[in-house]
């Protein structure tokens, strides 16, 4: 490959001629990643208010082992077998799913280079340091992965669903309260986010170069793009309707608010 | 009388800074009218390079206030023109003087790209079948005007000046045209993991914002590529069906 001498001019961290705010979205992105992982932290390691009637919160589902009556292996306190220096919590087991599949999405990927390594800080903005691996190298190389997470990702869609169907069914038959409505957003956003991702655009018909000739994977393919074309919006509204239903539960399930039923 | 001033870089390759350049706008000018009107008037020997003035032949590349354009596409009133406007060669490339930057890096790279390779012909007489839907998408990336505003601001290059390992956003958009193509049967994939440096990427899409063409640069010409590029490195799985199925 051919190089070229280019004398360094863009000196140090932050140098622009720029003129406009260009850190004001890498810092609303470091301040809206930043305040959703600390409060899934917060909230996967108490293990407490996760349920409420018939919801169940979509950081502790599928309950695969729990206390609550959501549980597919209901166990009344904590299980032999579970690490000591971990605090009993179902979210501990599902987690890693949902959290690799966003940590390995293209777009996070590039919100968080940003806003979280400023590598760039923005376009044509000075970075920090000089070195620089990019995604070929360990550790960034494991983002190819991304795929297999998406697998995963598609199974939660259906799980999330299956709660939403369950969070019309009270004790005293069908109802829609608007917790039901709160937990049906869920998989809606989700369903949004994850099937317009860029790997499963490429999976559905993206690696093909004559998708012409299989009209069923041309018209999903079209489907994943239109999806795709907003990806970041969708990205945004499903993490924060995440984090929102969880709130719901907690302040429910509290007593702060009430759970109005519609009818 | 003068109502805007042009704070224009001057130099050449062993040094220069700005100047300011007072001018009076008229509706509807660009910056390169500005220029221009600045060449014509107060600096004679202000070194720039145009063609068309009509945004399609990728010449006027520069900086405007920081941020990379074309200065032909460029109204003055998209911009303060309360305070002084900077227009500065593209960082990325060699200055040759003042606003003129040396891109011929771009050429040289351009041919380590594995040319196209066409597949057997469909028809005894030579010619391909090809549905229009399937030229659509590489059809996006043959709008490049190769102004190289992408590769200016990519940091790879910019920042990092990985000139030798990263061929850059253009030409991951001309990779793609062809690797597309559905008359293309060369494969590019390896090249890119290896010798195009498409994983030194992290896709920040500054390409995208850029581009004057309004080519969906990351979406749909790198992340695809990637993608195929984890089809061949990066799924076992994948590699493990390949293997059963011959
Ligand atoms: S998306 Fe990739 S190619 Fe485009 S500017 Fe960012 S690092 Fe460079
Ligand atoms: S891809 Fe867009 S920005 Fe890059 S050279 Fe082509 S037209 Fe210019
Ligand atoms: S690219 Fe965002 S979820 Fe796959
Ligand atoms: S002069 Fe041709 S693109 Fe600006």
């Amino acid at each position: 490959m051919p190089s070229i001498d280019v004398p360094v001019r863009n000196g140090g961290f932050g140098q622009t001629s720029r003129r406009d705010n260009w850190w004001l979205a890498p810092l609303l992105t470091f301040i809206g990643l930043g305040a959703f992982v600390l409060y899934a932290n917060v909230r996967v390691f108490q293990g407490d208010h996760y349920h409420f009637g018939p919801y169940l919160s979509p950081f502790y589902s599928p309950e695969i082992v729990g206390p609550s009556p959501h549980a597919w292996f209901q166990v009344a306190a904590r299980p032999a077998w579970w690490p000591g220096f971990l605090p009993f919590s179902a979210a501990l087991l599902v987690m890693w799913a949902p959290v690799g599949f966003r940590m390995t999405c293209y777009y996070y990927r590039g919100a968080y280079y940003k806003a979280f390594w400023a590598d760039p800080p923005n376009c044509s903005v000075g970075e920090p340091r000089k070195s620089y691996w990019g995604e070929r190298s360990w550790p960034l190389v494991i983002q190819n992965i991304h795929r297999y997470f998406l697998y995963f990702a598609l199974i939660f869609i259906g799980i999330l669903a299956h709660d939403a169907w369950k969070a019309y069914w009270f004790a005293d038959g069908f109802h829609v309260n608007v917790g039901s409505l709160v937990m049906t957003l869920n998989p809606i956003l989700l369903g949004g986010y994850t099937l317009g991702c860029h790997s499963f655009r490429h999976l559905i018909g993206g690696g093909m170069d004559e998708i012409s000739k299989s009209p069923s994977r041309a018209a999903a393919y079209d489907c994943v793009t239109c999806l795709n074309k907003k990806h970041m919006v969708w990205a945004w509204c499903s993490l924060v309707w995440v984090a929102f239903s969880d709130v719901y539960l907690v302040l429910c399930s509290t007593g702060v608010w009430q759970d109005r039923r519609i009818f | 009388m003068a109502n805007a001033t042009f704070r224009i870089w001057r130099g050449d390759k062993s040094g220069g800074g700005y100047k300011d350049y007072p001018i009076e706008t008229s509706e509807g000018m660009v910056v390169l009218d500005a220029v221009h009107q600045i060449q014509a008037s107060q600096a004679n020997d202000l070194a720039v390079r145009w063609n068309c003035k009509a945004g399609k032949c990728g010449s006027c590349s520069a900086e405007v206030n920081g941020f990379p354009k074309l200065m032909c596409m460029t109204r003055l009133n998209t911009l303060d023109l309360t305070q002084p406007v900077t227009v500065q060669p593209m960082q990325t490339f060699p200055v040759i003087r003042d606003l003129v930057t040396d891109v011929s890096w771009n050429y040289e790279v351009k041919k380590t790209i594995q040319k196209m390779k066409t597949r057997k012909p469909d028809a005894s007489d030579g010619t391909w079948r090809v549905n229009q839907r399937d030229v659509d998408r590489p059809q996006e990336f043959r709008k490049c005007i190769e102004c190289f505003l992408c590769q200016n601001v990519c940091h790879v290059l910019r920042e990092h000046q990985m000139f030798s390992e990263f061929v850059g956003p253009r030409f991951f958009v001309y990779a793609a045209a062809l690797e597309m193509n559905p008359v293309d049967a060369a494969d590019r994939v390896a090249d890119l993991k290896d010798k195009h440096g498409i994983g030194l990427c992290n896709i920040t899409k500054c390409c995208t914002h850029v581009c004057p063409e309004e080519i969906k640069i990351t979406d749909n010409a790198i992340i695809p590529l990637k993608e195929r590029v984890v089809d061949e490195f990066f799924d076992p799985v994948r590699k493990l069906f390949k293997m059963f199925k011959g």
